[in-house]
């Protein structure tokens, strides 16, 4: 089943074009990986998902909603779909706890007891239960991102969005947020990440999507394309990746 | 803080053996001197419950104006500037003298001195806070916003609980700016006969031919409860830093 559906679809910045006539589709359960140059469009595309971004041309339809300026697409799209930014994007000022609370106390109208239960147990599946009651700046940075990464599942989306989330991440704390996204990638949740975690990529991606230039240049099942390239572009950039 | 004290009242002390001088007016040991201290310091009354209700209702129109300065939509900003340029441009004391005189004539509706009062104060300050607001959450990252569209909240508890509790964390210290600025601009009030504190030392003046004296201690009681404002503003700020430390 297709639950999300990208077709030609385009994107610009002023003159400048993000997203060139892409097109692409995702089936539920499926975990993609996108990859690709800075610039690329990669973070433009999935925040077109979630419609952080609006598309000019072209069609998106998730989860059986067609993307459009209506409010009312737009509250149901944004309830299926979580995100997980490189920045974290944590409350500076509610402690861990009230960060995850919000969103199912106010959006999904769960009681507080609920609400606390629920965020709870996505804090013991993020391995941060002692940390509740700490405001995200008393965090690490990985400890943070897990938050985030909880903060997203407590509104339990169906299609989970990770932009970089490793990115910002000190080299010692990016095997923690790995872990918590493979553990989450055998859970059946679709998983849309863009990242240039290879090694991640390898293990949990069912596809992979290299981008250049606003287009998707390449795209297959990760042993496919890292082995046999079929382009000369993501030919380079996986021997520039691997040998930095 | 401390020596700033000390020094003015050595200066009050030695001027006070200068002939020019009449410190028997304001004596607390002499009856009258009492009396007329009572007397004075009774307008605090006004200049504090007249400040605080301007600078509530103040924030809360500004609050309300600076919004729809923030909206994407032309037309809510073209109100945004239209309120804020045109409420900036008019002087305090123009606008006190045209609510209390003007306004009746204009609508029927006769306000009291301090009502009047009042609403001259918080149209005028409303502007400034506009502007205040608006920059503060203007400082919000864009990431808030983003992180709290991706957990579906809506506008008003977007603005409610994420973008309002960091912005006025970060403007307190220009709200406590401009309150004070409003215990000033409040002596104004005085020209329409609200009795607070320079209208009560002018009325002093008057019967005791003692301006100098008078206005001295005015000017000490205006230092005292813009010196509490400002420590109660620094607590404040303290506190909600504690708070998210």
């Amino acid at each position: 089943m297709t639950i999300i559906s990208m077709r030609n679809v385009s994107k610009f910045f002023g003159d400048f074009q993000a997203l060139k006539d892409v097109s692409l589709d995702v089936t539920a359960g499926e975990r993609v990986v996108i990859c690709g140059p800075s610039g690329s469009g990669k973070s433009t595309l999935i925040r077109c998902i979630n419609r952080l971004e609006t598309h000019e041309a072209g069609e998106i339809i998730v989860d059986g909603t067609t993307l459009t300026d209506a409010p009312a697409g737009l509250e149901k799209i944004r309830g299926t779909v979580g995100m997980v930014f490189q920045q974290f994007n944590l409350f500076p000022h509610l402690t861990v706890m009230d960060n995850l609370c919000l969103g199912p106390r106010r959006v999904l109208g769960l009681s507080d007891t609920e609400a606390r239960a629920r965020a709870m147990s996505h804090l013991e599946r993020v391995q941060i239960p002692d940390q509740a009651d700490k405001f995200p700046r008393q965090l690490s940075g990985g400890q943070q991102q897990r938050v985030a990464i909880a903060r997203s599942l407590c509104m339990e989306p169906r299609i989970l969005l990770f932009d970089e989330p490793t990115s910002a991440l000190d080299p010692e704390m990016i095997a923690e947020v790995l872990d918590v996204m493979t553990e989450l990638a055998s859970t059946g949740i679709t998983m849309i990440v863009v990242t240039h975690e290879m090694g991640f990529a390898r293990r949990v991606a069912d596809r992979m999507v290299f981008m250049d230039k606003g287009e998707i240049v390449e795209i297959g099942a990760p042993e496919d394309v890292f082995t046999a390239p079929k382009s000369k572009r993501f030919a380079a950039f996986i021997k520039q990746i691997l040998n930095h | 803080m401390k020596r700033f004290l000390i020094l003015v009242s050595a200066f009050l002390l030695l001027s006070g053996c200068s002939n020019n001088w009449g410190w028997y007016v304001v004596d607390p040991t002499t009856n009258t001197g009492w009396t007329n201290l009572k007397f004075m310091a009774s307008g605090a009354y006004y200049t504090i419950i007249m400040s605080l209700t301007a600078i509530l209702i103040s924030v809360i129109v500004g609050l309300l104006v600076a919004l729809p300065g923030l909206s994407t939509k032309r037309g809510w900003r073209m109100f945004n500037r239209t309120y804020v340029e045109i409420v900036r441009a008019v002087p305090i004391l123009v606008l006190i003298l045209w609510v209390y005189y003007g306004l009746p004539a204009l609508s029927g509706i006769t306000l009291n001195v301090f009502w009047a009062g009042v609403l001259a104060l918080a149209l005028s300050d409303s502007a400034f806070q506009a502007e205040i607001f608006r920059a503060g959450i203007q400082s919000i990252a864009r990431g808030q916003y983003e992180a709290a569209q991706s957990i579906s909240l809506n506008y008003r508890d977007t603005m409610r609980y994420i973008i309002l509790p960091q912005a006025i964390r970060r403007i307190l210290p220009a709200l406590g700016n401009q309150l004070v600025y409003m215990m000033k601009m409040s002596s104004l009030v005085s020209v329409i006969g609200l009795q607070e504190l320079t209208r009560k030392a002018n009325e002093l003046v008057v019967s005791e031919y003692r301006p100098l004296e008078i206005y001295t201690i005015l000017v000490l009681e205006y230092l005292v409860l813009i010196l509490i404002v400002s420590a109660g503003v620094r607590w404040l700020e303290r506190r909600l830093k504690a708070s998210d430390t």
